[in-house]
């Protein structure tokens, strides 16, 4: 055994605190962008009358995930509305649509680059684990330092949470397609960015649909976790239950977020299921 | 041809660069393959080469013709041109119809003709065909085999064609290069390879063939004397079949043109008979076959007919003879009596091992 302690945790604090007082400015906007982008779209979504929204939700289930979904969605969401929860809800959802267009935007070139790059590949690997496998609670805190209480540590503990599977299966995607069809782009000449555009991602497809499928439902994983930081939406509700010891107000909260989960996950599986279609020219 | 581990795949990927080569140098049509850069590269696939698949590797996302189409679309030509020059190339392998299909919901010969559209599609002076035909049925595979020799009389394009199946090889190739372990063994017309095997493996290789399919008359034929003249008599003639052993001689005239045969008792019953010509005895209706004719054929037209067989060039000149006995003999395995002189014997024990 060593005769001393290992620092690692005055390490980790000592660049927790390098990174506030030398980026903070860098933090105020970012946190700034995310929260006007996640305020904005809860305030369009409510605006809608639920009744309405609840019908557009169906009819967008129906067409992309048939009849069957869309019997659910409109069944779960009249009860969500019925319940009083219809605007933690989408706040919720609201909250999830942001985080999951950062995880989309970052992971999908990450898992590309990580695809065709071995090396990059390697230094991502210990990263991604240590993303999914960290206990959430523990970067709730430096999120709340350095993006203040609310909506916006919760979006980004909650992207940190989400953004590995859809890194990794992006990766894993890419790297199963068959090396013929690969060879094949190739020996016609394609440019690597009309390889990857034209044949490894449209093969890659409905992999990378799994991996979008899967960041999400570990999103909506993080709701009531979130929600601890003051992110709002359904999590608090759940909270509110837990802490009061309302059992039936915590039920209620917890089955919005199932229904939610269910509706997305369908959604999201069957645009993986379109993906294979194939199409002309 | 090679059997499998003998990189004959990897010598294909060499020539347009899919794969590396570790040394040595590829040259196309003068350009230096190996010294280019990536977007010489690029241009150089563009232009000169297209490529078929042993696993069609046709891409599941797009429709028939939107793969036919694939090689077009990166060149950028325009969307209508290359529609219209896929559904030519569609035609032309007798897919005409099936364009909105997608590529599973063809059978193996089709999904290959797609593959082999693709290729076409961008008019390439080279096609590089990788085991193209060996994923499918045999009586499809012929089929193919049938159809790309057609298209190839008259595309008249370089194709470097990656086999496994010697037959496959031999039916297909101008010429043939034999590889084993990374190594050419032997390169040849498909008739060098069978008759003249450069080396043991080649020749324990190609013992099991069926070589009345690929030996032509020319390789088995006699040399065609002795022959007579239209001036020679009786006597001259059976003096000639006397000395060589032979029961019936050829006429030729003076540029080497067959004009028949004679037989020896038609040429005693003339010579007793006091004529000084030939003429009257002389048998004009000789079964011929042409020099390059497969000696499976040749067999079928002797039946019947008398032998000797006279092989004759295009302009109908007498270039051989041959003699039953010879074709027997050079249809069994190597070596034979007619070519001993140009290779080595194989031990007993390698035909065992085929």
């Amino acid at each position: 055994m060593l005769p001393f302690e290992l620092p690692i945790a005055g390490w980790v604090e000592g660049v927790v605190d390098f990174l506030l007082s030398h980026f903070q400015p860098a933090f105020r906007a970012g946190s700034t962008f995310v929260f006007t982008i996640v305020d904005f779209l809860t305030s369009v979504l409510l605006a809608v009358p639920p009744l309405l929204m609840i019908l557009i939700w169906t009819l967008i289930s129906w067409k992309l995930a048939g009849i069957g979904v869309a019997a659910f969605t409109l069944a779960g969401l009249l009860v969500v509305d019925n319940v009083g929860l219809w605007t933690p809800t989408l706040e919720t959802f609201a909250l999830i649509l942001s985080a999951e267009v950062i995880v989309i935007s970052l992971g999908i070139p990450l898992g590309i680059v990580a695809a065709q790059n071995d090396a990059v590949d390697r230094v991502l690997r210990p990263f991604l684990d240590f993303m999914q496998t960290m206990p959430a609670f523990v970067y709730l805190i430096p999120a709340v330092m350095f993006f203040g209480l609310g909506l916006v540590p919760g979006v980004m503990a909650t992207v940190v949470f989400a953004l590995p599977p859809l890194v990794r299966l992006t990766n894993l995607a890419i790297r199963q397609v068959p090396n013929d069809l690969v060879e094949a782009g190739e020996s016609f000449g394609s440019t690597p960015l009309q390889l990857l555009m034209k044949v490894q991602l449209p093969v890659a497809k409905p992999t990378i649909m799994a991996g979008i499928n899967q960041s999400i439902m570990l999103a909506l994983s993080m709701v009531v976790i979130a929600a601890m930081i003051g992110a709002g939406g359904i999590g608090a509700e759940v909270l509110r239950g837990i802490q009061r010891l309302e059992i039936g107000r915590g039920f209620v909260a917890g089955l919005a977020v199932v229904i939610l989960a269910i509706i997305l996950d369908r959604v999201t599986q069957s645009l993986g299921q379109q993906a294979q279609a194939p199409k002309g020219g | 041809m090679g059997l499998s581990g003998s990189g004959k795949s990897t010598l294909l990927r060499c020539i347009n660069r899919i794969h590396d080569p570790t040394s040595g140098k590829v040259t196309v049509a003068g350009i230096d393959v190996t010294s280019l850069d990536r977007r010489g590269l690029e241009r150089l696939r563009r232009q000169k080469f297209g490529m078929v698949f042993q696993r069609f590797a046709l891409f599941p996302h797009r429709t028939v013709i939107g793969n036919v189409e694939y090689g077009l679309e990166i060149r950028g030509v325009p969307a209508r041109e290359r529609r219209e020059r896929a559904l030519q190339v569609l035609e032309l392998v007798g897919l005409a119809g099936w364009e909105n299909r997608r590529p599973d919901e063809l059978s193996g010969g089709m999904q290959q003709r797609v593959g082999l559209a693709r290729a076409l599609a961008v008019d390439p002076d080279i096609l590089l065909m990788d085991e193209a035909f060996s994923a499918l049925d045999p009586l499809i595979k012929r089929e193919m085999q049938d159809e790309l020799l057609t298209l190839q009389s008259r595309m008249q394009k370089t194709i470097v064609f990656i086999t496994h199946d010697l037959d496959e090889a031999l039916k297909l190739g101008d010429r043939i290069a034999v590889l084993r372990d990374g190594r050419i063994e032997q390169i040849g017309t498909p008739e060098e390879i069978i008759s003249r095997p450069a080396s043991d493996y080649v020749a324990a290789f190609t013992a099991g063939v069926d070589r009345s399919k690929v030996l032509t008359a020319s390789s088995v034929m006699m040399p065609p004397d002795p022959v007579i003249r239209p001036k020679d008599g009786p006597h001259a003639a059976l003096q000639r079949m006397r000395r060589h052993g032979i029961s019936s001689i050829f006429m030729v005239d003076n540029d080497g043109k067959l004009l028949g045969l004679v037989s020896a008792s038609d040429a005693r019953a003339a010579a007793d008979r006091g004529e000084s010509s030939l003429i009257n005895v002389l048998n004009k209706d000789v079964s011929t076959v042409h020099e390059d004719d497969a000696l499976r054929d040749v067999f079928g037209f002797g039946n019947g007919t008398s032998w000797p067989l006279a092989v004759v060039d295009g302009e109908g000149k007498l270039r051989g003879v041959l003699v039953k006995g010879a074709i027997l003999a050079s249809l069994s395995h190597p070596p034979d009596s007619w070519n001993k002189q140009l290779q080595q014997p194989v031990g007993r024990d390698q035909h065992a091992a085929l």
